[in-house]
């Protein structure tokens, strides 16, 4: 049985605007995404893409503006939309003492996500660490733990993926599966809005704006 | 295996507040105790730590002050409370720092689940690896102070009473502290008046026993404190954490 997101998902944002101290990141941001539509931020380091994605996903608020989801106002998500937003930081959420599929269960447990050990397994298979399954995440390098990362959103059943720097520390083949990951995801009615310095390949469906 | 998968419920419009019990409290409970349980397995030292630290200071204190056995067991009580005191203290600035680090609270507060029952998990894992050992640890170094049978066993008991409400007004006040410079000793400036109550009753049950007048009155106010921060702490350690990661 494969997942598909619950049609009719939309983000709206309008009249956003963000501080940090006495500066003002952003004002007057505002864009539309539609099912099947993702959106890249792009901007130079300090712009306030990673505050963007931490209002977006409600862990931080917004000094003035309105974000929609399926057209209901919010700020903070409640429950119900937490389950269909997935926030990816520019850290990996690891627990150095646990193992990878450990803290692959972990984290999707949190989620609410139950998933069989064989799913766990073929989640690090397509993301190759089916070998490095048992050690402990500390011995993980950089990239790695992105991959790990990715192999929990892949199996987190989430409408709305928010994913600060996905690329961030991957090789070739794997900024290749993260293209062919989120790809998939949006043929299969999801969104994304993610941030990247690295280009991404996503076809039609991705729009860039800069801030 | 029939479970909850977020997306084939129909999406909830807002305010239409269902109730699921697959998101409820106890899951959210169990999945916080068991997680921190099992990363305390996996870093000993870590957990070891304020135990130690208790064992080393309340068997310093007799050496300290000198071999006068009436004196020892009149002091017994309240050092040893002052001791566990410092103990939870110690512990408190790791409650959550490294979460805060890699990102794990964002996810808290992202989980479907109930923030406050996520707190509440750690406060109670926080407890079951800290105020609990110490409060079998206490009777032990008791003997040192040359403390009687029921003195002893009211140590326990108070310790066992008073540690949770530690722990608790303990885990606001890190969290409060996040991400400020200097956060332990933020923390314990945080904490220490609160903590004081606590002490005085904890202790003062202890002193009343030796001297022969009823105890009831502080073990009541202790396990009063205990149950109003059952409530009050998990929704207060909540919305620190909002405040902190905002």
């Amino acid at each position: 049985m494969t997942w598909a997101p619950p049609e009719g998902a939309a983000l709206e944002v309008a009249a956003l605007r963000c501080e940090r101290g006495t500066a003002v990141l952003f004002e007057n941001l505002g864009f539309t995404l539609c099912a099947r539509e993702a959106l890249i931020v792009l901007g130079p380091n300090g712009s306030g893409k990673t505050s963007l994605l931490r209002i977006l996903a409600g862990v931080s608020a917004a000094r003035a503006g309105r974000i929609l989801w399926r057209g209901v106002p919010r700020m903070r998500p409640d429950p119900s939309q937490r389950r269909e937003l997935l926030y990816l930081g520019h850290t990996v959420p690891l627990r150095d003492e646990l193992s990878v599929v450990e803290n692959l269960a972990l984290q999707l447990a949190l989620d609410g996500v139950s998933r069989a050990r064989a799913e766990l397994l073929k989640g690090l298979q397509d993301v190759g660490l089916l070998e490095a399954r048992d050690l402990p995440a500390r011995h993980l390098s950089a990239g790695q733990r992105r991959r790990l990362g990715l192999a929990r959103v892949g199996l987190a059943e989430r409408t709305l993926w928010l994913l600060d720097e996905p690329a961030t520390g991957l090789d070739a083949a794997g900024i290749a599966f993260l293209e062919v990951l989120l790809q998939t995801h949006l043929a299969a009615g999801g969104l994304a809005v993610l941030t990247s310095h690295q280009p991404l390949s996503l076809g039609a469906a991705a729009r860039s704006f800069s801030l | 295996m029939i479970e909850a998968r977020p997306g084939l419920s129909p999406p909830a419009q807002a305010g239409a507040g269902q109730i699921n019990l697959n998101w409820g409290v106890l899951p959210a409970l169990y999945l916080g105790i068991a997680a921190e349980l099992r990363l305390a397995l996996r870093s000993r030292a870590d957990i070891a730590e304020p135990l130690i630290f208790f064992v080393i200071v309340a068997s310093l204190f007799p050496l300290g002050v000198g071999a006068d056995p009436e004196r020892l067991a009149a002091l017994g009580g309240g050092a040893l409370w002052v001791c566990g005191l410092l103990a939870v203290l110690l512990s408190l600035p790791r409650l959550y720092a490294r979460d805060a680090l890699n990102g794990t609270l964002e996810q808290l507060l992202l989980s479907p689940y109930p923030l406050p029952a996520l707190a509440g998990a750690r406060i109670a894992a926080h407890w079951l690896l800290t105020g609990f050992p110490l409060a079998l640890l206490a009777p032990v170094l008791g003997l040192s102070f040359g403390l009687g049978s029921h003195s002893l066993f009211l140590l326990f008991g108070t310790i066992l009473l008073g540690t949770p409400v530690l722990s608790m007004i303990g885990a606001v006040g890190a969290a409060l502290a996040l991400g400020a410079r200097a956060s332990s000793v933020l923390v314990a400036l945080l904490v220490l008046p609160l903590y004081i109550p606590v002490l005085v009753f904890g202790a003062g049950a202890i002193e009343a026993q030796q001297a022969g007048v009823d105890f009831a009155g502080p073990l009541l106010i202790l396990g009063a404190m205990a149950l109003a921060g059952t409530v009050l702490a998990p929704l207060a350690a909540a919305a620190a954490l909002r405040i902190a990661l905002d």
